[in-house]
Protein backbone atom coordinates (compact mmCIF):
# COMPACT_ATOMS: atom_id res chain seq x y z
CA UNK A 1 0.00 0.00 0.00
CA UNK A 2 2.63 2.43 1.11
CA UNK A 3 4.81 1.49 -1.80
CA UNK A 4 2.07 2.13 -4.32
CA UNK A 5 1.37 5.54 -2.93
CA UNK A 6 4.98 6.46 -3.36
CA UNK A 7 4.98 5.28 -6.92
CA UNK A 8 1.98 7.36 -7.95
CA UNK A 9 3.49 10.48 -6.40
CA UNK A 10 6.65 9.82 -8.35
CA UNK A 11 4.70 9.45 -11.56
CA UNK A 12 2.91 12.68 -10.80
CA UNK A 13 6.20 14.43 -10.26
CA UNK A 14 7.38 13.25 -13.63
CA UNK A 15 4.21 14.56 -15.22
CA UNK A 16 4.61 18.03 -13.71
CA UNK A 17 8.20 17.95 -14.82
CA UNK A 18 7.14 17.37 -18.40
CA UNK A 19 4.45 20.05 -18.29
CA UNK A 20 7.04 22.48 -16.89
CA UNK A 21 9.16 22.00 -19.99
CA UNK A 22 6.07 22.29 -22.16
CA UNK A 23 5.36 25.74 -20.71
CA UNK A 24 9.01 26.69 -21.08
CA UNK A 25 9.41 25.51 -24.67
CA UNK A 26 8.41 28.69 -26.58
CA UNK A 27 10.78 30.74 -24.46
CA UNK A 28 13.62 28.25 -24.92
CA UNK A 29 12.96 28.15 -28.63
CA UNK A 30 13.31 31.93 -28.84
CA UNK A 31 16.48 31.93 -26.75
CA UNK A 32 18.05 29.20 -28.87
CA UNK A 33 16.85 30.38 -32.27
CA UNK A 34 17.31 34.15 -31.83
CA UNK A 35 20.35 34.22 -29.56
CA UNK A 36 22.19 30.90 -29.29
CA UNK A 37 22.30 29.84 -32.91
CA UNK A 38 23.17 33.28 -34.39
CA UNK A 39 25.86 33.70 -31.75
CA UNK A 40 27.48 30.37 -32.65
CA UNK A 41 27.26 31.17 -36.36
CA UNK A 42 28.86 34.58 -35.81
CA UNK A 43 31.73 33.01 -33.90
CA UNK A 44 32.07 30.45 -36.71
CA UNK A 45 32.13 33.21 -39.37
CA UNK A 46 34.97 34.91 -37.56
CA UNK A 47 37.22 32.00 -38.60
CA UNK A 48 36.21 32.24 -42.26
CA UNK A 49 36.60 34.65 -45.15
CA UNK A 50 32.83 35.06 -45.52
CA UNK A 51 31.51 38.15 -47.23
CA UNK A 52 27.88 39.19 -47.58
CA UNK A 53 27.70 37.53 -51.00
CA UNK A 54 29.20 34.15 -50.19
CA UNK A 55 27.94 33.37 -46.72
CA UNK A 56 27.35 29.73 -47.68
CA UNK A 57 30.62 29.09 -49.45
CA UNK A 58 32.97 30.70 -46.97
CA UNK A 59 36.36 29.06 -46.54
CA UNK A 60 37.83 28.31 -43.18
CA UNK A 61 40.92 30.46 -42.74
CA UNK A 62 41.81 29.81 -39.12
CA UNK A 63 43.03 32.72 -37.03
CA UNK A 64 43.77 34.99 -39.98
CA UNK A 65 40.98 37.48 -39.19
CA UNK A 66 42.13 37.80 -35.62
CA UNK A 67 45.74 38.30 -36.70
CA UNK A 68 44.79 41.14 -39.01
CA UNK A 69 42.50 42.51 -36.31
CA UNK A 70 45.44 42.63 -33.92
CA UNK A 71 47.43 44.52 -36.56
CA UNK A 72 44.61 46.97 -37.31
CA UNK A 73 45.36 50.35 -35.72
CA UNK A 74 41.74 51.49 -36.10
CA UNK A 75 40.65 48.50 -34.04
CA UNK A 76 42.94 49.33 -31.15
CA UNK A 77 41.76 52.91 -31.37
CA UNK A 78 38.18 51.62 -31.10
CA UNK A 79 39.15 49.49 -28.09
CA UNK A 80 40.72 52.50 -26.41
CA UNK A 81 37.73 54.73 -27.20
CA UNK A 82 35.32 52.14 -25.82
CA UNK A 83 37.16 51.78 -22.55
CA UNK A 84 37.62 55.55 -22.23
CA UNK A 85 33.89 56.12 -22.68
CA UNK A 86 32.89 53.29 -20.34
CA UNK A 87 35.63 53.98 -17.80
CA UNK A 88 34.77 57.65 -17.42
CA UNK A 89 31.01 57.64 -17.85
CA UNK A 90 30.18 54.79 -15.46
CA UNK A 91 31.85 56.39 -12.38
CA UNK A 92 30.28 59.76 -13.23
CA UNK A 93 26.88 58.11 -13.61
CA UNK A 94 27.29 56.39 -10.26
CA UNK A 95 28.05 59.68 -8.50
CA UNK A 96 25.27 61.65 -10.18
CA UNK A 97 22.91 58.69 -9.86
CA UNK A 98 23.56 58.57 -6.13
CA UNK A 99 22.79 62.28 -5.78
CA UNK A 100 19.56 61.92 -7.74
CA UNK A 101 18.60 58.78 -5.80
CA UNK A 102 19.11 60.59 -2.49
CA UNK A 103 16.94 63.46 -3.72
CA UNK A 104 14.20 61.07 -4.81
CA UNK A 105 14.43 59.16 -1.56
CA UNK A 106 13.82 62.15 0.69
CA UNK A 107 10.33 63.19 1.58
CA UNK A 108 9.12 66.36 -0.09
CA UNK A 109 6.18 67.76 -1.99
CA UNK A 110 6.42 67.11 -5.70
CA UNK A 111 8.45 63.94 -5.38
CA UNK A 112 6.21 62.24 -7.95
CA UNK A 113 6.79 65.02 -10.47
CA UNK A 114 10.52 64.90 -9.81
CA UNK A 115 10.56 61.16 -10.46
CA UNK A 116 8.80 61.60 -13.80
CA UNK A 117 11.16 64.44 -14.73
CA UNK A 118 14.23 62.36 -13.96
CA UNK A 119 12.92 59.54 -16.15
CA UNK A 120 12.71 61.77 -19.24
CA UNK A 121 16.32 61.36 -20.47
CA UNK A 122 15.97 57.59 -20.15
CA UNK A 123 12.72 57.60 -22.15
CA UNK A 124 14.02 59.55 -25.12
CA UNK A 125 15.19 57.07 -27.78
CA UNK A 126 18.99 57.03 -28.02
CA UNK A 127 18.91 58.08 -31.65
CA UNK A 128 16.77 61.07 -30.73
CA UNK A 129 19.08 62.10 -27.90
CA UNK A 130 22.05 61.75 -30.21
CA UNK A 131 20.31 63.99 -32.73
CA UNK A 132 19.27 66.57 -30.14
CA UNK A 133 22.75 66.73 -28.61
CA UNK A 134 24.30 66.81 -32.06
CA UNK A 135 22.26 69.94 -32.69
CA UNK A 136 23.05 71.45 -29.31
CA UNK A 137 26.76 70.79 -29.88
CA UNK A 138 26.69 72.16 -33.42
CA UNK A 139 29.85 74.23 -33.88
CA UNK A 140 28.28 77.29 -35.51
CA UNK A 141 24.72 77.41 -34.18
CA UNK A 142 24.73 75.18 -31.13
CA UNK A 143 23.32 76.37 -27.83
CA UNK A 144 26.16 74.81 -25.82
CA UNK A 145 28.79 77.02 -27.42
CA UNK A 146 26.54 80.02 -26.93
CA UNK A 147 26.00 79.28 -23.24
CA UNK A 148 29.68 78.62 -22.60
CA UNK A 149 30.61 81.85 -24.37
CA UNK A 150 28.05 83.83 -22.37
CA UNK A 151 29.53 82.38 -19.19
CA UNK A 152 32.98 83.34 -20.58
CA UNK A 153 34.28 79.80 -20.16
CA UNK A 154 35.34 79.78 -23.81
CA UNK A 155 35.82 82.81 -26.04
CA UNK A 156 35.37 81.25 -29.46
CA UNK A 157 32.97 78.53 -30.65
CA UNK A 158 34.38 75.03 -30.20
CA UNK A 159 34.04 72.39 -32.92
CA UNK A 160 32.95 69.58 -30.58
CA UNK A 161 32.95 66.81 -33.14
CA UNK A 162 36.09 67.81 -35.02
CA UNK A 163 38.82 66.42 -32.81
CA UNK A 164 38.96 62.93 -31.46
CA UNK A 165 39.48 64.08 -27.88
CA UNK A 166 36.59 66.55 -27.85
CA UNK A 167 34.19 64.17 -29.55
CA UNK A 168 34.90 61.46 -26.98
CA UNK A 169 34.21 64.00 -24.23
CA UNK A 170 30.95 64.98 -25.92
CA UNK A 171 29.92 61.34 -26.19
CA UNK A 172 30.65 60.83 -22.51
CA UNK A 173 28.53 63.86 -21.61
CA UNK A 174 25.59 62.57 -23.64
CA UNK A 175 26.00 59.03 -22.32
CA UNK A 176 26.06 60.25 -18.73
CA UNK A 177 23.03 62.44 -19.33
CA UNK A 178 21.13 59.55 -20.86
CA UNK A 179 21.92 56.79 -18.40
CA UNK A 180 22.10 58.56 -15.03
CA UNK A 181 18.31 58.16 -14.52
CA UNK A 182 18.59 54.39 -14.79
CA UNK A 183 21.49 54.30 -12.37
CA UNK A 184 19.52 56.54 -10.01
CA UNK A 185 16.57 54.17 -10.08
CA UNK A 186 18.73 51.14 -9.36
CA UNK A 187 20.33 52.94 -6.42
CA UNK A 188 16.95 54.24 -5.25
CA UNK A 189 15.67 50.67 -5.08
CA UNK A 190 18.67 49.85 -2.88
CA UNK A 191 17.99 52.85 -0.63
CA UNK A 192 14.37 51.86 -0.24
CA UNK A 193 15.19 48.30 0.72
CA UNK A 194 17.39 49.52 3.59
CA UNK A 195 15.81 49.58 7.06
CA UNK A 196 14.52 53.13 7.28
CA UNK A 197 14.91 53.43 11.06
CA UNK A 198 18.69 53.76 10.59
CA UNK A 199 18.13 57.07 8.80
CA UNK A 200 15.62 58.22 11.36
CA UNK A 201 17.82 57.33 14.30
CA UNK A 202 20.75 59.19 12.77
CA UNK A 203 18.57 62.21 12.09
CA UNK A 204 17.16 62.28 15.60
CA UNK A 205 20.66 62.07 17.05
CA UNK A 206 21.63 65.06 14.95
CA UNK A 207 24.33 63.23 12.98
CA UNK A 208 25.36 65.41 10.03
CA UNK A 209 24.21 63.97 6.73
CA UNK A 210 27.74 63.60 5.39
CA UNK A 211 28.57 61.26 8.23
CA UNK A 212 25.35 59.25 7.87
CA UNK A 213 26.14 58.83 4.20
CA UNK A 214 29.71 57.65 4.65
CA UNK A 215 29.24 55.35 7.61
CA UNK A 216 25.69 54.03 7.17
CA UNK A 217 24.40 54.44 3.63
CA UNK A 218 27.52 53.60 1.64
CA UNK A 219 28.43 50.37 3.47
CA UNK A 220 24.85 49.10 3.38
CA UNK A 221 24.47 50.01 -0.28
CA UNK A 222 27.70 48.34 -1.34
CA UNK A 223 26.15 45.23 -2.94
CA UNK A 224 23.59 47.31 -4.84
CA UNK A 225 26.26 49.70 -6.07
CA UNK A 226 28.53 46.87 -7.24
CA UNK A 227 25.80 45.12 -9.22
CA UNK A 228 24.56 48.40 -10.70
CA UNK A 229 28.08 49.41 -11.76
CA UNK A 230 28.80 46.05 -13.40
CA UNK A 231 25.46 46.14 -15.17
CA UNK A 232 26.02 49.64 -16.49
CA UNK A 233 29.62 48.86 -17.45
CA UNK A 234 28.40 45.92 -19.54
CA UNK A 235 26.00 48.25 -21.28
CA UNK A 236 28.57 50.99 -21.78
CA UNK A 237 31.17 48.70 -23.34
CA UNK A 238 28.78 47.62 -26.10
CA UNK A 239 27.67 51.23 -26.79
CA UNK A 240 26.57 51.62 -30.41
CA UNK A 241 23.66 53.96 -31.26
CA UNK A 242 25.05 57.14 -29.77
CA UNK A 243 28.53 56.73 -31.21
CA UNK A 244 27.21 55.71 -34.61
CA UNK A 245 25.23 58.94 -34.90
CA UNK A 246 27.66 61.35 -33.26
CA UNK A 247 30.80 60.05 -34.99
CA UNK A 248 28.97 60.18 -38.36
CA UNK A 249 31.21 57.79 -40.22
CA UNK A 250 34.47 58.94 -38.68
CA UNK A 251 36.70 55.95 -38.01
CA UNK A 252 38.88 57.72 -35.46
CA UNK A 253 36.21 57.91 -32.76
CA UNK A 254 34.39 54.63 -33.35
CA UNK A 255 33.84 52.13 -30.54
CA UNK A 256 34.20 48.35 -30.80
CA UNK A 257 30.54 47.79 -31.71
CA UNK A 258 30.61 50.53 -34.34
CA UNK A 259 33.87 49.17 -35.78
CA UNK A 260 32.46 45.63 -36.02
CA UNK A 261 29.19 46.69 -37.59
CA UNK A 262 31.02 48.94 -40.08
CA UNK A 263 33.12 46.06 -41.35
CA UNK A 264 30.18 43.67 -41.34
CA UNK A 265 27.60 45.76 -43.12
CA UNK A 266 29.33 48.65 -44.86
CA UNK A 267 32.53 46.99 -46.03
CA UNK A 268 30.61 43.67 -46.27
CA UNK A 269 33.52 41.74 -44.82
CA UNK A 270 31.48 39.38 -42.66
CA UNK A 271 34.47 37.30 -41.58
CA UNK A 272 36.54 40.22 -40.31
CA UNK A 273 33.53 42.01 -38.80
CA UNK A 274 32.49 38.85 -36.96
CA UNK A 275 36.04 38.52 -35.66
CA UNK A 276 35.80 42.05 -34.24
CA UNK A 277 32.41 41.24 -32.69
CA UNK A 278 33.80 38.02 -31.20
CA UNK A 279 36.73 39.96 -29.78
CA UNK A 280 34.28 42.36 -28.14
CA UNK A 281 32.51 39.34 -26.67
CA UNK A 282 35.83 38.18 -25.31
CA UNK A 283 36.57 41.62 -23.80
CA UNK A 284 33.32 41.69 -21.85
CA UNK A 285 33.29 38.00 -20.91
CA UNK A 286 34.92 38.84 -17.59
CA UNK A 287 32.30 41.47 -16.79
CA UNK A 288 29.45 39.12 -17.80
CA UNK A 289 30.74 36.30 -15.64
CA UNK A 290 31.06 38.68 -12.72
CA UNK A 291 27.53 39.96 -13.26
CA UNK A 292 26.05 36.49 -13.63
CA UNK A 293 27.79 35.14 -10.56
CA UNK A 294 26.47 38.03 -8.46
CA UNK A 295 22.95 37.27 -9.61
CA UNK A 296 23.47 33.56 -9.11
CA UNK A 297 24.23 34.21 -5.46
CA UNK A 298 20.95 36.06 -5.22
CA UNK A 299 19.11 33.26 -6.96
CA UNK A 300 20.57 30.70 -4.58
CA UNK A 301 19.56 32.75 -1.58
CA UNK A 302 15.97 32.78 -2.85
CA UNK A 303 15.56 29.01 -2.67
CA UNK B 1 16.84 81.79 23.98
CA UNK B 2 14.83 83.46 21.21
CA UNK B 3 17.97 84.09 19.30
CA UNK B 4 18.89 80.44 19.36
CA UNK B 5 15.51 79.43 18.05
CA UNK B 6 15.81 81.94 15.23
CA UNK B 7 19.15 80.58 14.31
CA UNK B 8 17.78 77.08 14.19
CA UNK B 9 14.92 78.20 11.96
CA UNK B 10 17.34 80.08 9.77
CA UNK B 11 19.50 76.98 9.37
CA UNK B 12 16.55 74.85 8.45
CA UNK B 13 15.41 77.43 5.93
CA UNK B 14 18.83 77.42 4.27
CA UNK B 15 18.82 73.66 4.17
CA UNK B 16 15.50 73.42 2.38
CA UNK B 17 16.44 76.25 0.02
CA UNK B 18 19.58 74.36 -0.94
CA UNK B 19 17.60 71.19 -1.45
CA UNK B 20 15.11 73.03 -3.62
CA UNK B 21 17.93 74.56 -5.67
CA UNK B 22 19.44 71.13 -6.21
CA UNK B 23 16.09 69.78 -7.41
CA UNK B 24 15.86 72.68 -9.85
CA UNK B 25 19.34 72.02 -11.23
CA UNK B 26 18.63 68.31 -11.71
CA UNK B 27 15.28 69.02 -13.36
CA UNK B 28 16.84 71.62 -15.66
CA UNK B 29 19.58 69.21 -16.73
CA UNK B 30 17.05 66.48 -17.44
CA UNK B 31 14.55 68.58 -19.32
CA UNK B 32 16.56 71.23 -21.13
CA UNK B 33 17.65 69.18 -24.18
CA UNK B 34 14.09 68.07 -24.86
CA UNK B 35 12.83 71.61 -24.31
CA UNK B 36 15.45 72.88 -26.74
CA UNK B 37 14.34 70.31 -29.33
CA UNK B 38 10.75 71.53 -29.03
CA UNK B 39 11.79 75.18 -29.29
CA UNK B 40 13.97 74.48 -32.34
CA UNK B 41 11.21 72.49 -34.02
CA UNK B 42 8.86 75.50 -33.76
CA UNK B 43 11.29 77.83 -35.52
CA UNK B 44 11.92 78.19 -39.19
CA UNK B 45 14.53 79.58 -41.54
CA UNK B 46 16.90 82.05 -40.04
CA UNK B 47 15.32 82.13 -36.59
CA UNK B 48 16.39 78.49 -36.13
CA UNK B 49 19.87 79.77 -35.50
CA UNK B 50 18.86 82.23 -32.83
CA UNK B 51 19.78 81.20 -29.33
CA UNK B 52 16.98 82.94 -27.44
CA UNK B 53 15.41 80.70 -24.84
CA UNK B 54 11.85 81.45 -25.87
CA UNK B 55 10.73 81.50 -29.49
CA UNK B 56 9.32 84.89 -30.47
CA UNK B 57 7.49 83.56 -33.49
CA UNK B 58 6.06 80.07 -33.62
CA UNK B 59 5.47 78.14 -36.84
CA UNK B 60 4.33 74.59 -37.35
CA UNK B 61 5.86 74.31 -40.82
CA UNK B 62 8.37 71.68 -39.73
CA UNK B 63 5.60 69.48 -38.34
CA UNK B 64 3.48 69.96 -41.48
CA UNK B 65 6.45 68.88 -43.55
CA UNK B 66 7.16 65.82 -41.41
CA UNK B 67 3.52 64.73 -41.59
CA UNK B 68 3.41 65.14 -45.35
CA UNK B 69 6.61 63.15 -45.73
CA UNK B 70 5.76 59.63 -46.88
CA UNK B 71 8.91 58.00 -45.51
CA UNK B 72 8.22 59.22 -42.03
CA UNK B 73 4.64 57.95 -42.18
CA UNK B 74 5.84 54.49 -43.19
CA UNK B 75 8.46 54.31 -40.48
CA UNK B 76 6.04 55.50 -37.80
CA UNK B 77 3.63 52.73 -38.80
CA UNK B 78 6.42 50.13 -38.94
CA UNK B 79 7.70 51.07 -35.51
CA UNK B 80 4.22 50.96 -34.02
CA UNK B 81 3.45 47.53 -35.49
CA UNK B 82 6.83 46.03 -34.61
CA UNK B 83 6.86 47.36 -31.07
CA UNK B 84 3.27 46.27 -30.38
CA UNK B 85 3.66 42.76 -31.79
CA UNK B 86 7.04 42.27 -30.12
CA UNK B 87 5.71 43.22 -26.72
CA UNK B 88 2.56 41.07 -27.05
CA UNK B 89 4.51 38.04 -28.23
CA UNK B 90 7.13 38.54 -25.53
CA UNK B 91 4.47 38.78 -22.84
CA UNK B 92 2.78 35.58 -24.02
CA UNK B 93 6.00 33.58 -24.18
CA UNK B 94 7.35 34.85 -20.89
CA UNK B 95 4.10 34.43 -18.95
CA UNK B 96 4.04 30.78 -19.93
CA UNK B 97 7.68 30.28 -19.00
CA UNK B 98 7.79 32.35 -15.83
CA UNK B 99 5.06 30.36 -14.10
CA UNK B 100 6.96 27.07 -13.76
CA UNK B 101 10.23 28.93 -13.20
CA UNK B 102 8.82 30.80 -10.23
CA UNK B 103 6.71 28.02 -8.75
CA UNK B 104 8.46 24.73 -9.27
CA UNK B 105 11.92 23.63 -8.27
CA UNK B 106 12.84 21.25 -11.06
CA UNK B 107 16.25 20.28 -12.40
CA UNK B 108 17.41 22.70 -15.08
CA UNK B 109 15.35 25.59 -13.71
CA UNK B 110 18.33 27.60 -12.58
CA UNK B 111 20.14 26.89 -15.80
CA UNK B 112 17.30 28.41 -17.82
CA UNK B 113 17.32 31.56 -15.70
CA UNK B 114 21.10 31.84 -16.00
CA UNK B 115 20.96 31.41 -19.78
CA UNK B 116 18.36 34.18 -19.99
CA UNK B 117 20.55 36.38 -17.83
CA UNK B 118 23.64 35.79 -19.93
CA UNK B 119 21.68 36.68 -23.08
CA UNK B 120 21.02 40.12 -21.55
CA UNK B 121 24.77 40.69 -21.37
CA UNK B 122 25.42 39.81 -25.03
CA UNK B 123 26.68 42.65 -27.20
CA UNK B 124 24.11 42.74 -29.99
CA UNK B 125 26.74 43.15 -32.65
CA UNK B 126 28.01 39.67 -31.73
CA UNK B 127 24.87 38.00 -33.09
CA UNK B 128 24.61 40.29 -36.10
CA UNK B 129 26.13 38.12 -38.83
CA UNK B 130 24.49 34.91 -37.61
CA UNK B 131 21.17 36.72 -37.44
CA UNK B 132 21.67 38.09 -40.93
CA UNK B 133 22.20 34.56 -42.23
CA UNK B 134 19.15 33.24 -40.38
CA UNK B 135 16.98 36.04 -41.74
CA UNK B 136 18.13 35.27 -45.26
CA UNK B 137 17.48 31.57 -44.83
CA UNK B 138 13.96 32.33 -43.60
CA UNK B 139 13.65 34.78 -46.49
CA UNK B 140 12.35 37.63 -44.33
CA UNK B 141 15.03 40.28 -44.99
CA UNK B 142 13.49 43.76 -45.03
CA UNK B 143 10.30 42.44 -43.40
CA UNK B 144 8.75 43.39 -40.09
CA UNK B 145 8.94 39.78 -38.90
CA UNK B 146 12.74 39.88 -39.14
CA UNK B 147 12.89 42.83 -36.76
CA UNK B 148 10.34 41.29 -34.40
CA UNK B 149 12.47 38.15 -34.24
CA UNK B 150 15.64 40.13 -33.61
CA UNK B 151 14.01 42.34 -30.98
CA UNK B 152 13.03 39.26 -29.00
CA UNK B 153 16.68 38.80 -28.04
CA UNK B 154 16.39 42.03 -26.13
CA UNK B 155 12.86 41.78 -24.72
CA UNK B 156 12.48 38.09 -23.80
CA UNK B 157 15.32 37.69 -21.28
CA UNK B 158 14.54 40.72 -19.14
CA UNK B 159 10.78 40.14 -19.28
CA UNK B 160 11.35 36.55 -18.17
CA UNK B 161 13.36 37.73 -15.17
CA UNK B 162 10.92 40.40 -14.12
CA UNK B 163 7.94 38.06 -14.54
CA UNK B 164 9.60 35.26 -12.59
CA UNK B 165 10.35 37.65 -9.75
CA UNK B 166 6.81 39.03 -9.73
CA UNK B 167 5.25 35.56 -9.62
CA UNK B 168 7.72 34.56 -6.93
CA UNK B 169 6.43 37.42 -4.78
CA UNK B 170 2.81 36.22 -4.96
CA UNK B 171 1.96 34.23 -1.82
CA UNK B 172 1.86 30.51 -2.47
CA UNK B 173 -1.32 30.12 -0.42
CA UNK B 174 -3.42 31.61 -3.19
CA UNK B 175 -2.29 28.93 -5.57
CA UNK B 176 -2.66 26.18 -3.01
CA UNK B 177 -6.22 27.23 -2.34
CA UNK B 178 -6.94 26.98 -6.06
CA UNK B 179 -5.37 23.53 -6.22
CA UNK B 180 -7.48 22.41 -3.25
CA UNK B 181 -10.52 23.58 -5.15
CA UNK B 182 -9.51 21.32 -8.00
CA UNK B 183 -8.19 23.87 -10.47
CA UNK B 184 -5.69 22.64 -13.06
CA UNK B 185 -2.55 24.44 -14.21
CA UNK B 186 -4.25 26.22 -17.06
CA UNK B 187 -7.06 27.50 -14.84
CA UNK B 188 -4.54 28.63 -12.25
CA UNK B 189 -2.63 30.59 -14.86
CA UNK B 190 -5.65 32.27 -16.46
CA UNK B 191 -8.05 32.67 -13.53
CA UNK B 192 -5.68 33.17 -10.60
CA UNK B 193 -2.42 34.58 -11.85
CA UNK B 194 -3.47 36.78 -14.74
CA UNK B 195 -5.71 39.06 -12.65
CA UNK B 196 -3.06 39.42 -9.94
CA UNK B 197 -0.34 39.93 -12.52
CA UNK B 198 -2.19 42.77 -14.26
CA UNK B 199 0.17 45.50 -13.05
CA UNK B 200 3.24 43.39 -13.80
CA UNK B 201 1.97 42.73 -17.31
CA UNK B 202 1.45 46.44 -17.90
CA UNK B 203 4.95 47.20 -16.64
CA UNK B 204 6.84 44.57 -18.60
CA UNK B 205 4.71 45.17 -21.68
CA UNK B 206 5.61 48.86 -21.58
CA UNK B 207 9.31 48.14 -21.08
CA UNK B 208 9.31 45.70 -24.00
CA UNK B 209 7.41 48.20 -26.14
CA UNK B 210 9.91 50.95 -25.37
CA UNK B 211 12.88 48.65 -26.01
CA UNK B 212 11.50 47.57 -29.39
CA UNK B 213 10.52 51.13 -30.33
CA UNK B 214 14.04 52.38 -29.62
CA UNK B 215 15.98 49.47 -31.12
CA UNK B 216 18.43 50.70 -33.73
CA UNK B 217 21.23 48.28 -34.63
CA UNK B 218 19.06 45.44 -35.97
CA UNK B 219 16.62 47.79 -37.68
CA UNK B 220 19.52 49.55 -39.39
CA UNK B 221 21.10 46.31 -40.58
CA UNK B 222 18.08 44.25 -41.57
CA UNK B 223 16.15 46.80 -43.64
CA UNK B 224 17.13 48.64 -46.77
CA UNK B 225 14.09 50.44 -48.15
CA UNK B 226 12.20 53.51 -46.95
CA UNK B 227 9.02 51.44 -46.75
CA UNK B 228 10.54 48.98 -44.29
CA UNK B 229 12.54 51.24 -41.97
CA UNK B 230 11.63 52.06 -38.39
CA UNK B 231 11.57 55.51 -36.86
CA UNK B 232 15.07 55.53 -35.32
CA UNK B 233 16.61 54.44 -38.61
CA UNK B 234 14.72 57.03 -40.65
CA UNK B 235 15.72 59.65 -38.16
CA UNK B 236 19.37 58.67 -38.45
CA UNK B 237 19.20 58.86 -42.25
CA UNK B 238 17.30 62.15 -42.35
CA UNK B 239 19.55 64.48 -44.25
CA UNK B 240 19.26 67.56 -46.37
CA UNK B 241 20.64 68.45 -49.76
CA UNK B 242 24.18 68.06 -48.52
CA UNK B 243 25.82 66.43 -45.54
CA UNK B 244 26.82 69.83 -44.15
CA UNK B 245 23.40 71.38 -44.26
CA UNK B 246 21.25 69.14 -42.14
CA UNK B 247 17.61 70.28 -41.91
CA UNK B 248 17.79 70.70 -38.14
CA UNK B 249 14.27 72.12 -37.77
CA UNK B 250 12.79 69.05 -39.44
CA UNK B 251 14.98 66.65 -37.52
CA UNK B 252 13.92 68.26 -34.25
CA UNK B 253 10.23 68.13 -35.22
CA UNK B 254 10.53 64.43 -36.08
CA UNK B 255 12.46 63.82 -32.84
CA UNK B 256 9.73 65.44 -30.77
CA UNK B 257 7.03 63.42 -32.54
CA UNK B 258 8.88 60.16 -31.93
CA UNK B 259 9.47 60.92 -28.28
CA UNK B 260 6.12 62.40 -27.23
CA UNK B 261 4.22 59.07 -27.11
CA UNK B 262 6.95 57.57 -24.95
CA UNK B 263 7.17 60.54 -22.61
CA UNK B 264 3.40 60.45 -22.18
CA UNK B 265 3.46 56.72 -21.41
CA UNK B 266 6.24 57.20 -18.89
CA UNK B 267 4.55 60.12 -17.13
CA UNK B 268 1.28 58.19 -16.86
CA UNK B 269 2.81 54.86 -15.83
CA UNK B 270 5.79 56.33 -13.95
CA UNK B 271 5.30 54.23 -10.84
CA UNK B 272 4.83 50.97 -12.74
CA UNK B 273 7.86 51.53 -14.93
CA UNK B 274 10.10 52.35 -12.00
CA UNK B 275 9.01 49.23 -10.13
CA UNK B 276 9.62 47.14 -13.24
CA UNK B 277 13.04 48.59 -13.90
CA UNK B 278 14.19 47.94 -10.38
CA UNK B 279 12.19 44.94 -9.17
CA UNK B 280 13.31 42.50 -11.78
CA UNK B 281 16.73 41.51 -12.81
CA UNK B 282 19.19 43.79 -11.32
CA UNK B 283 18.57 44.42 -7.69
CA UNK B 284 21.57 43.51 -5.57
Amino acid sequence: MRCRKLETSKAKEKKTDLSNWFFLSPCLLVLILCAGWPLLRSIFFSFTNASIYNLNHADFIGMENFVSLARDRDWWKAVLNTFLIAGISVPLETIFGMIVALILHSNFKGRGIMRAVVLVPWTIPTIVSARIWGWMLNDSYGIINELLMKASIIDAPVAWMASNFLSIISMIVVEVWKTTPYMALLLLAGLQSMPQDCFEAAEVDGVPFRKTFVSIILPMMKPTIIVAVIFRALDAVRIFDLVYILSSGNNANATMSVFARRHLAEYQDVGFGSAAATALLFFIAFLSILYISFNKKKLNSLD
Amino acid sequence: MIKLENRWKYKRWIKSAMFFAMCLVVAACCLFPFYWAIVSSLRDGASLFSTEFFPSKITFDNYKYVFSDETFGYSFWNSAVIATLTSLLTLFICLLAAYPLARHRFPGRKRVLMIALSVTTLPHVAVLSGMYELINVLNIYNEKSALIMADMIITVPFTLWIMTNFINSIPKEIEEAAIMDGANKYTILTKVFLPILGPAIVTTGLLAFIAAWNEFLFALTFTNTNQARTVPVSLSLFSGASQHELPWGLIMAASVLVTLPLVMLVVIFQRRIISGLTAGSIKG
